[in-house]
């Protein structure tokens, strides 16, 4: 209290007023240990299937590689192909090592795995952090003797344990499958460096906004700009890699000749994020984000008062945020379009490869594999609605709303209908997003509409799978998470399902896979039609169980 | 509307030929309510009559089935067992129709955080299509609610406050309030009194849970105590004092030992010639006869307090009576 004392001088009352601070910080971290213990508890399931899910992904992944490529020619084959191919590069990453098993393995399953450990980790820190603030949890765990900092450094233990252990776990399986011992180290630093890296960004995000849906998301665009950042650095100047979490792995080149001293970039950023977290930490309020709550309208707004606009008022900041998302993925894929041709313009024997083929043409190509991309990002936009409208059920906002004139049907209908809506503005997004740019570089405007209509040709795709969350929602509210393992079965069918060589049918189950791969196939009507007949049905299912069920 | 009706008259009749207890006028009529959650056994047999134009006072413990019985009342919820009327419609079946007349202020309130105050309520209102601005306004001001503030920075009490502006400013015939006033200051709970006295003025029917025994007593006709799902006493409270023990004083001339004797007396503490001791209604004659023999100069009786009516109903069910 030698503070209180000093008559303060103005050079003197921070010194005195930082002493106590100081003295405090080596308690800020009491209980660190019982709330990583907690977390583990708690978070143990979603813990196992995350590392489970990805392990199976990488081994199996490497087994299907040395199923399709059993002899070295076959893997020099693949790795001329691969050179001329832009879409594959901006999808997987930088063609390096492709001769060697280990290095079609970094290739094919590299980026995709190491967007899923980003996710994983921001997902798992927004949880434990920011979301058990947001609920008040957290309330009742700071008042007893536990550290100001204790939560946060418990979150990050438990991160980085879980990256720790998914690398060593890559690592063993790799090796076992025998791949070469330095290569697989360095696989698994890198997919260690991404996890890392987004474990120390979504703590900064979570010290932003008061809620952990935005802080997540947050940090999701900066996973998204990682993404991006890359494609281009791989396809149009390898500089702009080093601006990319993701590129500063793949510049350690796991299995084409190691480097080690690029890992220095990602602890360097680490230290440097943990660092303003902690400072942005300090400097806020409990609950609160950095910036001050403002006043809002005293009065609602007329569309309020229906069901329908009730669900856009709150689904629209998810709607504006995955159509941005789109727009910068689809203006990434469109600016570096008009490579696809000059790669093969420059190769002879690529040319003659794809001439004889006689099939869509190599443009046409990476556009219809960049728009299935798309699409399949823009299908987390319905899904996270009506998740939404779960939250809203479980959270007792809807039981206000019940308990008005207002029908069940008419309330879950509102929320399906600003989901199919979203799709539709998700989807157009990504398609001006992906014509506009090369219209621009290229002059041909008449793309525009063609990358517009094939990316609409999912529309009904998006729709079916909005519908099976619907079904979900009325049958077994509590297993609506289920649909989002749908998403990823999705995606790893889209992005794998060549490499994985799963059979015809469970490839046919992905709505993506039936919806007609525009521009590079014909247009067909006929798994539209049925597509959106089966999302009716399930809707209608899924609206009637949800009238005889309780509510809660 | 037009089915609505006759919903009513066919159940109405099919009632009366059923139901000796049911009250066809009564705006909640619960008889055998059973509902289970998984292996817990929430209502256990639950009866509620609720008349027009009464407050009813809806007491019981935590887990007692205040709030399964509100969400039965809202349709949330779809009873295993037992016969439930409201307004003369099914809750289930009619919910839509039933919510036309009808508010609701929940225990635990959650609203939108990205919206303010003002939103909500305006919000609840138009869904429930009656807002009536003047009232808004004039409840926002009785009530000191800043209506420009995100909900997520209300406390618990405004933001209860927030909910009982968006149900006290509706014209509804009915009022199912579970809990209101938890989380609100003395000044506020006043207030709140104050606007329940004037619903009853206007010949609306309230239905009120509540843990806080003053308010109950301030504002209720009569009262149901729940326990473990079942009802355990219903009535106006003189009736459900006169069910219960009196507490008694008396001076006499001469020491009025033989009290003990009389079944029904309970808690003799003689001190020379005063007495104390608790008594039960069927017994207070026998007991007066009594003192006046042993020569009776003073008494005081008191009535049980709710208080203690609330806590006699807690004693295991074979202490009763």
């Amino acid at each position: 209290m030698t503070a209180a004392q000093a008559p303060a001088p103005t050079g003197g009352a921070p010194r005195a007023l930082a002493r106590p601070h100081h003295r405090r910080a080596g308690k800020d971290l009491t209980g660190t240990a019982f709330l990583l213990g907690f977390g583990l508890r708690r978070e143990r399931l979603r813990i196992a299937a995350w590392l489970v899910g990805i392990t199976a992904l990488v081994l199996v992944t490497t087994q299907s590689i040395r199923d399709l490529y059993p002899t070295q020619a076959d893997l020099d084959q693949a790795a001329l192909a691969a050179q001329g191919n832009a879409g594959a590069i901006a999808f997987n990453g930088p063609v390096q090592g492709l001769t060697t098993v280990g290095g079609e393995v970094a290739f094919q399953s590299g980026s995709f795995v190491l967007v899923l450990v980003a996710l994983m980790t921001l997902l798992m820190v927004t949880r434990c952090t920011r979301a058990e603030e947001e609920s008040g949890r957290t309330e009742l765990l700071r008042a007893t003797p536990l550290g100001r900092n204790a939560q946060t450094a418990a979150a990050l233990l438990l991160v980085t344990g879980m990256n720790v252990v998914l690398a060593l776990v890559v690592v063993v399986g790799l090796v076992a499958q025998g791949l070469p011992v330095v290569g697989t180290l360095s696989f698994g630093a890198s997919s260690l460096a991404v996890g890392v890296v987004f474990a120390a960004v979504s703590l900064v995000t979570a010290q932003l906004v008061e809620n952990g849906r935005t802080a997540s998301g947050l940090a999701g665009i900066v996973l998204g700009y990682a993404f991006v950042l890359r494609a281009i650095g791989d396809i149009h100047d390898a500089r702009l890699s080093w601006l990319s979490p993701i590129g500063w792995s793949q510049k350690a080149r796991p299995f084409a000749g190691e480097r080690w001293w690029p890992f220095v970039v990602p602890a360097g950023v680490t230290v440097a994020l943990l660092l303003v977290a902690h400072a942005l930490a300090g400097r806020r309020d409990w609950g609160a984000g950095l910036a001050p709550a403002r006043p809002g309208p005293g009065r609602a707004a007329p569309g309020l008062g229906r069901p329908l606009g009730l669900a856009l008022r709150l689904d629209r900041a998810t709607v504006l945020g995955w159509s941005g998302a789109l727009v910068v993925l689809g203006v990434a894929y469109g600016s570096i379009a008009e490579d696809v041709d000059s790669f093969v313009k420059d190769n002879q024997t690529l040319r003659d490869l794809f001439a004889g083929a006689g099939g869509p043409s190599l443009i046409d190509s990476y556009f219809a594999t960049a728009t299935m991309v798309l699409a399949l990002v823009a299908c987390c936009c319905p899904v996270q609605i009506l998740q939404h409208a779960r939250a809203e059920e479980t959270s007792q906002h809807a039981e206000l709303v019940l308990a008005t004139p207002t029908g069940r049907v008419h309330w879950l209908a509102a929320q399906l209908l600003v989901a199919w809506a979203g799709s539709l503005v998700v989807l157009v997004a990504g398609g001006l997003g992906a014509g506009v740019p090369y219209a621009l570089e290229t002059g041909h405007w008449a793309r525009v509409p063609t990358l517009v209509g094939a990316a609409l040709a999912y529309l009904p795709a998006l729709w079916l799978v909005a519908a099976v969350a619907v079904g979900l929602f009325g049958l077994v509210p509590g297993a609506l998470g289920i649909v989002w393992v749908g998403v990823v079965g999705c995606f790893v069918v889209g992005f794998l399902g060549p490499v994985l060589k799963l059979p015809h049918w469970v490839r046919q189950l992905s709505p993506f896979e039936q919806a007609p791969h525009l521009p590079a196939a014909q247009v067909s009507i006929t798994p539209l039609v049925v597509q959106g007949a089966t999302a009716l049905v399930l809707v209608a299912w899924g609206l009637l169980a949800f009238r005889s069920r309780d509510v809660g | 509307m037009n089915s609505d009706t006759k919903h009513t008259d066919a159940d109405r009749t099919h009632d009366d030929g059923r139901d000796a207890d049911g009250d066809p006028g009564a705006v909640i009529s619960i008889t055998g309510l059973v509902k289970s959650f998984g292996r817990t056994r929430a209502l256990d047999g639950l009866d509620l009559q609720v008349a027009r134009g009464e407050v009813h006072g809806f007491l019981g413990p935590n887990g007692a089935g205040k709030t399964t019985t509100i969400r039965i009342l809202l349709g949330l919820l779809r009873a295993d067992r037992g016969r439930c009327r409201l307004l003369g419609g099914d809750p289930w079946q009619d919910a839509v129709a039933l919510h036309r007349r009808l508010v609701y202020v929940p225990g635990e309130v959650n609203l939108w955080p990205k919206l303010t105050g003002g939103e909500v309520i305006d919000a609840l209102a138009r869904l429930r299509g009656d807002l009536d601005d003047t009232r808004r306004d004039e409840l926002l001001e009785r009530f000191e609610l800043d209506p420009t503030k995100r909900t997520r920075s209300y406390s618990k009490g405004n933001r209860q406050k927030v909910a009982l502006v968006a149900a006290l400013a509706s014209r509804a015939e009915l009022l199912l309030l579970d809990e209101p006033t938890s989380g609100l200051d003395p000044l506020m709970e006043a207030v709140f009194q104050d606007c329940v006295r004037d619903l009853k003025a206007q010949g609306r029917t309230v239905l009120l849970s509540s843990h806080i025994l003053a308010e109950v007593e301030a504002l209720c006709d009569r009262v149901t105590i729940v326990r473990a799902g079942r009802v355990l006493r219903s009535g106006t409270l003189p009736e459900l004092r006169t069910r219960s023990r009196t507490s008694v004083g008396a001076l006499t001339d001469r020491p009025a030992a033989d009290l003990d004797r009389v079944a029904g007396v309970d808690g003799l503490h003689l001190d020379g010639n005063h007495a104390t001791f608790t008594v039960d209604d069927g017994h207070l004659a026998e007991v007066m006869q009594l003192l006046l023999g042993h020569g009776l100069r003073a008494l005081t009786s008191q009535p049980p307090t709710l208080e203690e009516l609330f806590l006699g109903s807690y004693e295991p069910a074979g202490t009763l009576r």
